[in-house]
């Protein structure tokens, strides 16, 4: 019996070729696996800087925002999980510090009456979602890197790399996250960023009936943002946490908080 | 000095140690830190794309004009001309990529009381009724052209068949 002599300079010449070829195959193969993701053509991160307006002046508590965003990112339908939602504020008198508030079901079913009108009182809905801001608290938290301003100014979540820790979830100022029950990591309005990379406007912006929500490019000169900014007072929630929010209200009552 | 030499074997032996656990954190670096981390900022680029990977579910209007181009002159000089046809229409990402998957025709009762129900938080400007006092049973679109509210009915034979 012949037996092919492998001596020890071949075995590890031959061994490390071997080596040098199979994690170079498993780098193409992990390529290919990748596969090209869906990119829009003439969308740069850089050019934008997305921002939204909300008149609370044309604001009629319809509740389509709602339903069209639970519509459109596949929200959980149960009543404790909204990226965006209506709360109904009724000031008695000088009650500033008091509003009475009320959110039933986040506004996904409208607005029942429980107010009359000519009782002194102040009564105007107030539409909220993630502020999207540019020193955003949560993404100061996040351990790992899972949530973040994206270049073109939008608080994105990372589902595949969240762990699902929640600090996230507590720092947010204005309440917009919450943990998918389905896949036990945050969730958070994107701004819908799979429509406005594609040249659309977010889900909520474009059912709006009365043209309250408004998404912006802070970045393009000719978006009517800027006029509108030019022409209206307006505030962003909690101005004192400096979280540079970048959602603002105009007609924005002081009770809101 | 000389016995420090000749009892060096434990000194080799946590030098082998250290640099194989410095080759362990390599490699585990190498697999465990997504591609392209950092190079944005502190996260990882894929995300981005991960975001906007998704298909709309709302077409938006402009693919609605697309084939329905009478609308623009059917809501011209109308109250209602700034809303966009999912507003009342619902979601049609899926009508307007299959034109043979057809929408349901929304209620014409139902839709105009979403937003026209009256509710002392409204803006006091906006138009709004008490469904209880206001119409006797009848749809909306007897009276109000739903994409013209300005104008009459739509379609006045369908008035007149009720009488």
């Amino acid at each position: 019996m012949s037996e092919a002599k492998v001596d020890r300079r071949d075995f590890l010449s031959s061994g490390g070729r071997f080596l040098l070829l199979t994690s170079a195959a498993a780098a193409a193969y992990e390529h290919v696996l990748a596969g090209a993701p869906e990119k829009a053509p003439n969308y740069k991160t850089t050019e934008h800087w997305w921002a939204m307006t909300i008149d609370i002046d044309r604001c009629i508590g319809c509740g389509n925002c709602v339903r069209a965003c639970k519509t459109e990112n596949d929200v959980p339908i149960e009543s404790s999980f909204f990226r965006t939602w209506v709360e109904r504020y009724h000031v008695e008198g000088t009650e500033m510090e008091r509003p009475e508030v009320d959110s039933p079901n986040g506004g996904y079913d409208g607005f029942r009456e429980k107010y009359k009108a000519g009782e002194g009182s102040k009564d105007f809905f107030v539409p909220k979602l993630c502020n999207h801001c540019a020193h955003s608290p949560c993404v100061q938290v996040c351990p790992v890197g899972a949530t973040f301003v994206s270049p073109d100014g939008v608080v994105m979540v990372d589902k595949a790399y969240c762990l699902g820790c929640r600090y996230c979830v507590l720092a947010c100022p204005y309440g917009c996250r919450f943990i998918d029950p389905r896949t036990e990591t945050v969730d958070k309005c994107s701004l819908c960023y799979h429509r406005i990379t594609k040249g659309l406007t977010t889900a909520c912006c474009e059912t709006c009936p009365t043209g309250a929500r408004k998404l912006g490019d802070l970045k393009n000169p000719n978006d009517p943002i800027h006029e509108f900014l030019k022409n209206h007072k307006v505030h962003v929630l909690k101005p004192q946490m400096a979280t540079g929010a970048k959602v603002f209200y105009h007609a924005l009552d002081g009770s809101v908080r | 000095m000389r016995h420090l030499i000749k009892d060096k074997e434990h000194l080799f032996r946590m030098a082998a140690l250290f640099v194989a656990g410095i080759f362990m954190f390599v490699i585990l670096r190498a697999v465990m830190v997504p591609k392209g981390f950092g190079t944005l900022g502190h996260y990882r680029p894929g995300a981005l794309e991960d975001n906007a990977k998704k298909t709309p579910v709302f077409a938006g209007k402009p693919a609605c004009l697309e084939c329905h181009t009478d609308m623009v002159e059917k809501q011209k000089g109308s109250k209602h001309a700034a809303i966009n046809c999912e507003a009342c229409h619902g979601a049609q990402g899926v009508h307007a990529t299959d034109p043979e998957k057809k929408p349901i025709r929304p209620d014409p009762k139902a839709v105009c009381l979403v937003c026209h129900t009256a509710n002392v938080a409204k803006p006091k400007g906006f138009p709004q009724i008490d469904p209880k006092t206001h119409m006797e049973g009848g749809p909306c679109n007897e009276c109000h052209a739903p994409h013209h509210p300005e104008k009459g009915p739509e379609k006045p034979a369908v008035q007149e068949a009720k009488k």
